[in-house]
């Protein structure tokens, strides 16, 4: 079973070197266990491009799909066993990035 | 067997069973949608087929055999695929725990219900359907809810546990003491929703509320009999419940607790109380500390125990709330302990207390209603009157509102 991670974050400013290494220490645990799928950190939101090609004609928008104080500022996705083993690498995670998380199952 | 006998083994059989045959297949076919509907249809089955065919010699049984059926059939009748639906099980441990107490899958179905990651009211709606097997109707009825939004949260709660995978079993060692305490707040939870009902065109109190919430403590008690809070927790309950008799008038009012009839109180329930009471006590001289339910079933226990309010041992009460205190630090114990301060060092003091919680009480009917009661027996009858309008403003218990309301207009 998949989960997704989602960082979440009001401020801006990128992770400080402190929260990046409490970040690969994480990284390297969820390695050893079996857990890792990917990860990675995003740039800030306002690097985002929006298209919407539904129509055959690709519309280009400059900027996040959705404005808002929060932003996803980079995610985890990890393999765990049921709820119980991804909320416990949700809190750790939380700690080592120093921000919120929101838990999410794959289809 | 006549009519009578048969449909009262039926109500039987499901206040005994339907847990068992829920969580017994849920465990089975992974999945409370299937366990919930089989569970249903066997219990209907039953209600066809008891008054002619008699009651079975082992009505458990023939219910979860029953049910397995239904569940089969209806798994063939999706034409779901062994193999596709092996992927779609509810996770459980694998051996499952050693037996013991702790080994039975109604504890599973619990702890599933009573998830973190559902939303308190999902939880409380899910446990009510699953584990005490109340209808959907009854539910709404009880949390004046309109039946189709119940309906919709209880099946988001379903459709999360099985898409986020929320297990079914019993948390670790490690995780169990939170665990346990998040499902006693769910109990505990409809057990105050059914003994001080809110709603303007509400019964004081919801009688089945309260029973199942005590029937459901039970249940945890017997499930986990090392677990000090569920005994705590029990207690609390079947104190509080013995009172239920005096709690309201024949006017409809809400009877304080000092004009309470209190030969109109429970014995039965009083006694199995203390005797929780005292098993916590011995446990606690032993050197485990009481948790918040002990503590407040001992403060229970100290009123029950007094024939009359005057021989209240006011000083224990006030020890018991001290020890309250310094584990939750809530305003709302702090009033409560303010209560008894006045009986031991007068309104005055008390009131004192109780103003500086203000800031954090002013929209909580019961803080103006214990000031309103202070400042009348202090003489000071225009400030109790403004006070008791508060209360009445805020308070949403019929009864309680009509006792405020009669208590505000005897000022002079």
């Amino acid at each position: 079973m998949q989960y997704l991670i989602s960082v979440i974050h009001d401020q801006a400013g990128l992770a400080t070197p402190d929260e990046d290494a409490a970040i690969d220490v994480f990284n390297d645990r969820l390695q050893t266990d079996g857990h890792w799928v990917f990860a990675g950190g995003l740039a800030s939101p306002d690097t985002a491009t929006v298209i919407d090609n539904r129509a055959g004609e690709a519309m280009v928008t400059d900027g996040p799909f959705l404005e808002s104080k929060e932003y996803l500022a980079g995610f985890w996705i990890i393999e765990a066993a049921d709820l119980d083993v991804a909320l416990k690498l949700a809190a750790e995670g939380s700690k080592a990035c120093n921000r919120k998380v929101e838990v999410r199952p794959f289809r | 067997m006549n009519r009578i006998d048969v449909h009262e083994a039926i109500a039987q059989a499901h206040r005994e069973e339907w847990a068992r045959v829920v969580a017994s297949l849920t465990r089975r076919f992974g999945d409370l949608d299937i366990a919930e509907e089989a569970a249903a249809e066997a219990f209907a089955t039953a209600v066809q087929r008891w008054p002619a065919d008699g009651v079975p010699p082992n009505p458990g049984a023939w219910l979860t055999t029953t049910a397995n059926r239904q569940a089969i059939d209806r798994i063939r009748r999706e034409n779901k695929r062994d193999d596709k639906h092996r992927k779609a099980q509810m996770s459980y441990d694998d051996p499952p725990e050693p037996l013991g107490a702790i080994d039975d899958d109604r504890l599973r179905l619990i702890f599933t219900c009573c998830h973190p990651a559902l939303a308190m009211e999902a939880r409380v709606a899910l446990t009510l359907r699953m584990v005490a097997g109340l209808t959907m109707p009854e539910i709404a009825r009880a949390f004046l809810v309109a039946e189709s939004a119940m309906g919709q949260r209880i099946t988001r709660a379903k459709a999360k546990i099985k898409a986020a995978r929320i297990p079914y079993r019993v948390p670790s060692a490690e995780d169990l003491p939170a665990r346990v305490s998040g499902v006693l707040a769910v109990l505990y939870l409809v057990f105050n929703e059914g003994y001080l009902a809110t709603g303007p065109d509400t019964d004081p109190v919801r009688h089945e509320l309260t029973a199942e919430a005590i029937r459901l403590t039970r249940l945890i008690r017997a499930l986990l009999p090392d677990d000090g809070e569920a005994a705590g927790l029990l207690a609390l309950m079947l104190l509080t419940e013995a009172r239920r008799p005096a709690r309201v008038s024949a006017g409809g009012e809400l009877v304080a607790l000092d004009e309470q009839d209190r030969g109109a109180w429970d014995a039965a329930l009083i006694a199995e109380g203390h005797r929780l009471v005292r098993e916590r006590l011995a446990a606690a001289a032993a050197g485990v500390a009481p948790g918040r339910y002990q503590i407040l079933a001992a403060i229970n226990a100290v009123h029950t125990s007094a024939r009359d309010m005057r021989d209240t041992d006011w000083s224990q009460v006030l020890a018991l709330y001290d020890q309250l205190v310094r584990l939750d630090p809530s305003p709302i114990i702090a009033l409560n302990r303010a209560i008894a301060v006045a009986e031991l060092d007068g309104p005055e003091v008390a009131l004192a207390a109780v103003d500086r919680l203000e800031p954090r009480l002013a929209g909580y009917h019961a803080y103006h209603a214990t000031r309103a009661d202070l400042l009348r027996r202090l003489g000071r009858g225009r400030e109790s009157r403004a006070a008791y309008d508060k209360a009445i403003d805020l308070a949403g218990n019929t009864a309680e509102t009509a006792a405020l309301t009669r208590r505000r207009d005897q000022l002079r």
